[in-house]
C-alpha cells in the first residue's frame, strides 16, 4: 500500500504533463508556441510576488531569530498542556502556521532528542504532515493578485490548524498508545 | 495581514533588543530578504513551466473537460464560480500537486488559480468567498506522502519511518473538513 502510494507520488506530475501534451497534440495545438506564450506569463507573476515574499520572510525571520517565538511558546505551554497537547511538540504547533521550513527544523530537533519512534516523535511527525503553513501561503497567494483584505481566511485557517494539532495528538494516542 | 505583519516585525525587534541580540535585526534584513529573492527566482522557472502547460490545456479544451468532470464537487465548494471557468482547473491541479507533495508546482498552479478567481472579483482589493475557501483547503490539504517528514524520520534512525502516514491522512482530513465548514460559516453576506 505504502509502496503504491510512493509510486503515485513519483509519477503524478509526469502523468499530468503527459496527459496535457498528448491531449494537446491530438487536438493539433501548436504545442511549442503555446507553451512559450504561457510561460511568459510565469515570469511576470514570479516577479510580482517577490516584494510580498520579502515582507513575509522578514517578519518570520525576526520572530524566529530574536527569540520572540520561544517566548510565545513558553507563554502558551501551560495553556495548551491542559488540553492534552504534549509540551514537547508545542514549539512545532506554533511554528507550523508561520514557516514550513522552520517547522521542519523543529521536527528534526524533536526527533533527534526524543527519538523518531517515541510517542512525542510520532506526534511531531504527524503534525508536520497534517498542519498548515498559513501566513506564508496567504502572503504569496493574495500578494500575487494584490488582494489586501483577506476576510475570514485567517480565522478559518487558524481553526483548521488548531484542529489539525489536536487531531494529530488524538490520532497518535489511539493508533500508537492503545494496548 | 497588515496588523499581523506590523505585530510580527515590532515584536521581533523588541525581543531582539530585550535579549541583547540587536545584531540579528541586520542579519535578518540581509539574509532573509535575500532568501526571499532567491526563492522567488527559483519559483520563476517552475511557474513558467506550469503556466506554459496550462496554456496548452486551455487551448486544447482539456481544461474545460476537467472543469465539467469536477462540477459536482466545485459547485458545492465554489458556488460563485461559473462551472466551466478556468480557475476550477487550476484549483484542481493545485490540489493534485499538493496531495503528491509537489510543493512548488502546487504554488505555481495555485497562483494561476488565484489570478483566474480575481477576474471574477468585483472589489479587487478584497478576497472573495471562493478565494478564502480555496486558500483554506490549500493550506490544510492532504499530502499523501509527506516526503520531507519521511526523510528526516529515516535520517533519525526510525525503525518504521512510514508508520505516521495513516495518522497524518486522518488528522488532515479532519482539519480540512473543519476548515471548509468554518469557511462556509464565516462567509456572511458579502460576495
Amino acid at each position: 500500500m505504502i509502496r503504491l502510494l510512493t509510486f503515485f507520488s513519483v509519477v503524478a506530475i509526469p502523468i499530468m504533463i503527459t496527459i496535457i501534451l498528448v491531449h494537446g497534440a491530438i487536438k493539433r495545438v501548436n504545442l511549442y508556441d503555446v507553451f512559450v506564450e504561457g510561460a511568459t506569463e510565469g515570469f511576470k507573476t514570479a516577479i510580482r510576488i517577490m516584494p510580498y515574499l520579502i515582507a513575509i520572510f522578514l517578519a518570520i525571520g525576526l520572530m524566529r531569530k530574536s527569540g520572540a517565538m520561544d517566548l510565545l511558546t513558553r507563554l502558551m505551554t501551560p495553556l495548551l498542556a491542559r488540553i492534552g497537547i504534549p509540551p514537547e511538540v508545542l514549539p512545532l504547533a506554533l511554528m507550523r502556521p508561520i514557516s514550513g521550513s522552520g517547522a521542519l527544523g523543529v521536527v528534526q530537533d524533536i526527533l533527534t532528542y526524543y527519538g523518531p519512534d517515541s510517542y512525542v516523535g510520532r506526534v511531531a511527525s504527524t503534525m508536520m504532515g497534517s498542519a498548515e503553513t498559513i501566513f506564508y501561503t496567504m502572503a504569496v497567494y493574495f500578494g500575487a493578485i494584490g488582494v489586501k483584505v483577506s476576510r475570514h481566511t485567517v480565522p478559518a485557517a487558524l481553526l483548521a490548524h488548531f484542529v489539525a494539532v489536536l487531531a494529530s495528538v488524538w490520532v497518535c494516542k489511539i493508533l500508537f498508545l492503545s494496548p | 495581514m497588515s496588523k499581523i505583519w506590523f505585530g510580527m516585525i515590532m515584536f521581533g525587534m523588541m525581543m531582539a533588543v530585550i535579549n541583547g541580540k540587536t545584531e540579528i535585526i541586520n542579519e535578518v534584513i540581509l539574509q532573509d530578504a535575500q532568501e526571499a529573492v532567491v526563492f522567488a527566482i527559483g519559483l520563476t522557472g517552475i511557474m513558467a513551466v506550469w503556466l506554459g502547460l496550462m496554456n496548452i490545456a486551455k487551448k486544447s479544451g482539456l481544461m474545460n473537460g476537467i472543469a465539467i468532470l469536477m462540477r459536482p464537487l466545485t459547485r458545492v465548494l465554489f458556488p460563485s464560480v461559473p462551472p466551466n471557468h478556468p480557475a476550477l482547473t487550476g484549483i484542481m491541479m493545485n490540489m493534485v500537486a499538493n496531495m503528491f507533495g509537489a510543493g512548488n508546482s502546487a504554488t505555481a498552479l495555485g497562483i494561476k488559480a488565484m489570478e483566474d478567481l480575481q477576474t471574477l472579483n468585483k472589489d479587487k482589493k478584497t478576497a472573495t468567498n471562493a478565494m478564502c475557501m480555496f486558500l483554506v483547503i490549500n493550506m490544510s490539504s492532504i499530502q499523501i506522502i509527506p516526503l520531507a517528514v519521511l526523510k528526516i524520520r529515516a535520517d533519525a534512525g526510525s525503525s518504521a519511518p512510514t508508520e505516521i502516514i495513516a495518522a497524518s491522512i486522518i488528522a488532515t482530513s479532519i482539519s480540512t473538513i473543519v476548515g471548509i465548514i468554518a469557511c462556509k460559516a464565516l462567509e456572511g453576506r458579502k460576495i
